[in-house]
């Protein structure tokens, strides 16, 4: 143990035979530290240009929905509207939070802030995402009779990650116009076929919320009978009523119901 | 480039294919060859991944201790696997949308762990580096011919140009829905490995379990 620089312990060290245990321990340190500092720093060095990729889809997933949407190209020709308004809403009390402005206000940041969001019971959490932010935008489009569309940003827990998705509300604020799904991780070939166009077609005009206020939208097994029922995909169960419970949630009053219920009863913006 | 290294890079791409002969990475195969594109950048992915998956390995193959060689080669393709798989996100995030979860399979892709196993735990590193890159571009010349041959007759596209006019928009072409769903691309392989023995004949192997005929008669 006379010499004790890095380089004479290093060379010591490899001269260790291979199935000595200090070697194997040594080793087996030595890779997991150069993977894990490699994947660490590619993956945070990389992970700006990866969410404005991200952030680019979901903007044009938004687009490409209101421009598929019927009729809306007539009501943006009408009103000379080029897009949406963006409004921050305070989820409980259903107002306009004017304090917050919107184009700055980060909704995704906010959905894991344990400052910006509220806990949720089992009972109310139908989304599966344990905590609700206080705050949250909603995307609004005027035409000459007051509102023509109404999008909400919704998300849940399907069968193994994260929805989240643009629902968009006709000027009744009952009905369906549409319905986009820009982020999930479900089962390949299964669960990610909720991502079909002609299955998100489906959901354009159901009835999501009946006269009296209750949120009727549902998924069913097979064919659908009624206007509140959406046709599930065989295969894609858990993933399919997921999207029904993230719905029924952001619709009900733990969601964007009191701000829908405000809109409803003649209140303006 | 003596001829003995230059065996190493060409001797993968007919008479030692990994997919053709060696029969691995099967999966992926079939996965990303519905179009030209996704072929030709998983096969780039697996290409870079296997070179430097193999030049790491045979780096410390002196240095490995047996009992946990393989979890040691596992961590190292595992964390280049995400290294790829993150740059793609980061650089064609529209491609990485397209090849979804595959490009994290080449991890369980046993033409990577072949390679380390049998090759660069045993050779110093250039050859193994040659080899890995070798492996890649058999891997990819039969990701190329499979796919050039779904996309062109699935679509009448060849990297997205299309090459044939469809009979939808007027045209001659009908395209062959077959091609895009996934047996097609065991088809396709299945006609490529028997027209490449039958005109290499080395490369079949021996009969296992031959038919004996019995001298006696048949007796069933």
């Amino acid at each position: 143990m006379s010499n004790l620089s890095p380089i004479a312990l290093w060379s010591r060290f490899l001269a260790l035979p291979n199935d000595s245990r200090t070697k194997t321990l040594g080793i087996a340190f030595l890779v997991a530290l150069v993977s894990a500092t490699a994947v660490s720093v590619t993956s945070v060095a990389l992970k700006p240009r990866q969410e404005a990729h991200v952030a680019a889809l979901r903007e044009a997933k938004l687009a490409t929905m209101i421009a598929t949407l019927p009729g809306l190209a007539d009501i943006l020709r009408a009103t000379g509207a080029e897009t949406l308004e963006t409004t921050v809403v305070d989820l409980a009390e259903g107002t306009v939070a004017t304090g917050i402005d919107p184009d700055r206000y980060d909704f995704l940041g906010a959905q894991t802030d344990p400052v910006q969001t509220v806990a949720l019971t089992a009972e109310q959490d139908m989304a599966g995402i344990g905590r609700r932010p206080l705050y949250a935008p909603v995307f609004v489009l005027r035409g000459d009779e007051g509102l023509a569309l109404v999008v909400l940003p919704v998300y849940g827990t399907g069968y193994q990650s994260t929805i989240r998705a643009y629902l968009a509300l006709s000027a009744d604020l009952n009905s369906i116009a549409g319905l986009s799904i820009y982020e999930q991780g479900e089962t390949p070939g299964l669960g990610s076929r909720i991502t079909d166009p002609a299955w998100q077609a489906l959901w354009a005009d159901r009835q999501a919320v009946d006269p009296s206020g209750e949120v009727v939208i549902t998924v069913v097994r097979g064919k659908s009978t009624g206007p509140a029922e959406v046709d599930g995909i065989s295969g894609a169960t858990r993933s399919t009523t997921g999207v029904a419970r993230l719905v029924r949630f952001w619709l009900g009053p733990d969601g964007f119901g009191p701000f829908l219920s405000r809109l409803r009863s003649g209140e303006g913006l | 480039m003596t001829s003995k290294t230059l065996q190493l890079l060409t001797a993968p791409l007919i008479d030692n294919n990994p997919i053709t002969l060696q029969i691995l990475g099967i999966c992926s195969a079939l996965a990303v060859t519905t179009s030209m594109a996704t072929a030709l950048t998983m096969s780039l992915a697996l290409t870079a991944v296997l070179t430097t998956a193999s030049a790491a390995i045979s780096l410390i193959r002196f240095h490995l201790p047996g009992s946990i060689r393989l979890v040691v080669q596992i961590t190292i393709i595992a964390s280049l696997v995400i290294i790829a798989d993150q740059l793609l996100r980061a650089y064609a995030f529209e491609m990485s949308e397209r090849l979804s979860v595959f490009v994290g399979l080449i991890v369980t892709n046993c033409i990577v762990l072949a390679r380390a196993e049998t090759f660069a735990m045993r050779n110093p590193v250039w050859p193994s580096i040659l080899d890995g890159v070798g492996n890649g571009l058999g891997y990819g010349l039969v990701l190329m011919i499979v796919a050039a041959i779904r996309e062109g007759l699935g679509a009448g596209t060849l990297f997205g140009a299309q090459i044939a006019p469809l009979a939808s928009e007027g045209g001659w072409f009908q395209p062959l829905g077959l091609m895009l769903l996934a047996p097609s691309a065991f088809f396709i392989i299945g006609l490529l490995i028997w027209a490449i023995r039958t005109g290499r004949p080395a490369l079949v192997e021996p009969d296992e379990f031959p038919l004996r005929t019995d001298p006696r008669g048949d007796r069933s």
